[in-house]
């Protein structure tokens, strides 16, 4: 059957698969026909997302537990991978709203160990190590914050994603040289624990959420969906570049 | 804990607003530089020097600084 989005056949690691959009892309990833290696900290979490995981057309998935703010984490995680044809990186955190003059040193680095420094070295350590198939494609879980959108509150976790959103062009350049395609998605908001703020209140929530042209926010799924077209063959062409989606929040705005 | 340090820290937190202006009663939502980023210090302040994490929600249903100030005093 002609499916050019099809994932069958290639292997797939997916960070943050434990929960909200990581979860979401594993579980998509599966049901496309990859192989999927997922990983996250929590091991409970991370066991339910693994057997939900689709095995119809007899894929072989994996499971490994790496806290990615180590390099130790960074270190276990490679050491258990097979060769991949994609990698799908989400792994990210967010620590309170807090305005620039309460912000100390500690929630700087906890934010840019987990959003930007895991990332970069998880891509560093793939490529040097050849875990990479030529051809292979890597997408990073960006964000419109602290590239498209700026709210209040937020600095850290938007440098740290604009800081990341500049390293994916970077690879993509770098990385050719095997033929392997870096890009970013960024998402506005997404129902995941992650927004789960209790700094705000379900009515601001709400009105957030009439910000969007589409008027709620977005599901884990579809920017899994995303992800996936990104992974396959079907987006062949497309390479140092970010795909927003964001429900037409940024064009509002 | 006094309520007049803590009108004293929540005075610190406006650019426009006379910090002599501001006594328990005043409802501070209606202050004209009011922003949701005011609304976020309040919240980092009162972790910063209360150790007390208050919610989106305990904003909304405050009133004065008075209203405030007790429930940092109830959750201290
Ligand atoms: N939700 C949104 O509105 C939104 C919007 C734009 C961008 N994003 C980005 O999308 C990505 C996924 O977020 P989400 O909304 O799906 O949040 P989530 O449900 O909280 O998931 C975050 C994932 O990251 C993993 N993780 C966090 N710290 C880690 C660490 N040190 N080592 C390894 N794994 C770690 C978590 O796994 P464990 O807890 O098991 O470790 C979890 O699987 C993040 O990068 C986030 O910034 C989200």
């Amino acid at each position: 059957m002609y499916n050019p989005f099809s994932l069958n056949g290639k292997t797939i690691l997916v960070t943050g698969g434990s929960s909200g959009i990581g979860r979401a892309t594993a579980i998509e990833c599966g049901k496309l026909g990859a192989n999927v290696v997922v990983t996250g900290r929590n091991p409970e979490r991370l066991k339910g997302v693994f057997d939900e995981l689709d095995t119809s057309a007899a894929q072989r998935h994996q499971m490994v537990v790496a806290d990615l703010a180590t390099t130790d984490g960074i270190d276990c995680l490679t050491a258990a991978l097979p060769n991949l044809d994609g990698l799908s990186s989400n792994a990210g955190t967010i620590v309170g709203n807090k305005p620039i003059r309460f912000l100390n040193e500690m929630d700087i680095q906890s934010i840019m160990q987990t959003n930007t420094f895991a990332h970069v070295l998880l891509a560093k350590l793939l490529f040097k190590k050849k875990l990479l198939n030529k051809g292979a494609s890597c997408v990073f879980t960006v964000s419109i914050g602290g590239t498209l959108s700026h709210v209040p509150g937020s600095s850290i976790y938007g440098m740290s994603k604009a800081a990341l959103d500049s390293f994916v062009k970077y690879a993509a350049i770098e990385f050719s040289a095997r033929g392997i395609r870096c890009n970013s998605v960024c998402p506005g908001m997404i129902d995941t624990p992650l927004v789960n703020s209790p700094t705000l209140t379900d009515e601001d929530m709400a009105i957030d959420a009439q910000k969007y042209l589409l008027k709620r926010y977005g599901k884990p799924e579809e920017v899994a969906r995303t992800a996936a077209f990104l992974l396959s063959d079907a987006s062949s062409f497309i390479t140092g570049t970010s795909i927003v989606v964001d429900g037409g929040y940024t064009v509002n705005h | 804990m006094e309520i007049q340090d803590f009108i004293a820290s929540i005075a610190e937190l406006f650019e426009d607003t006379d910090a002599n202006d501001l006594t328990a009663d005043t409802r501070f939502k209606e202050l004209a530089e009011w922003s949701s980023l005011i609304a976020l210090s309040i919240i980092a302040m009162v972790d910063e020097e209360y150790d007390v994490a208050l919610k989106g929600d305990d904003i909304r249903k405050s009133n004065t600084i008075q209203d405030l100030f007790n429930i940092v005093k109830e959750n201290a």
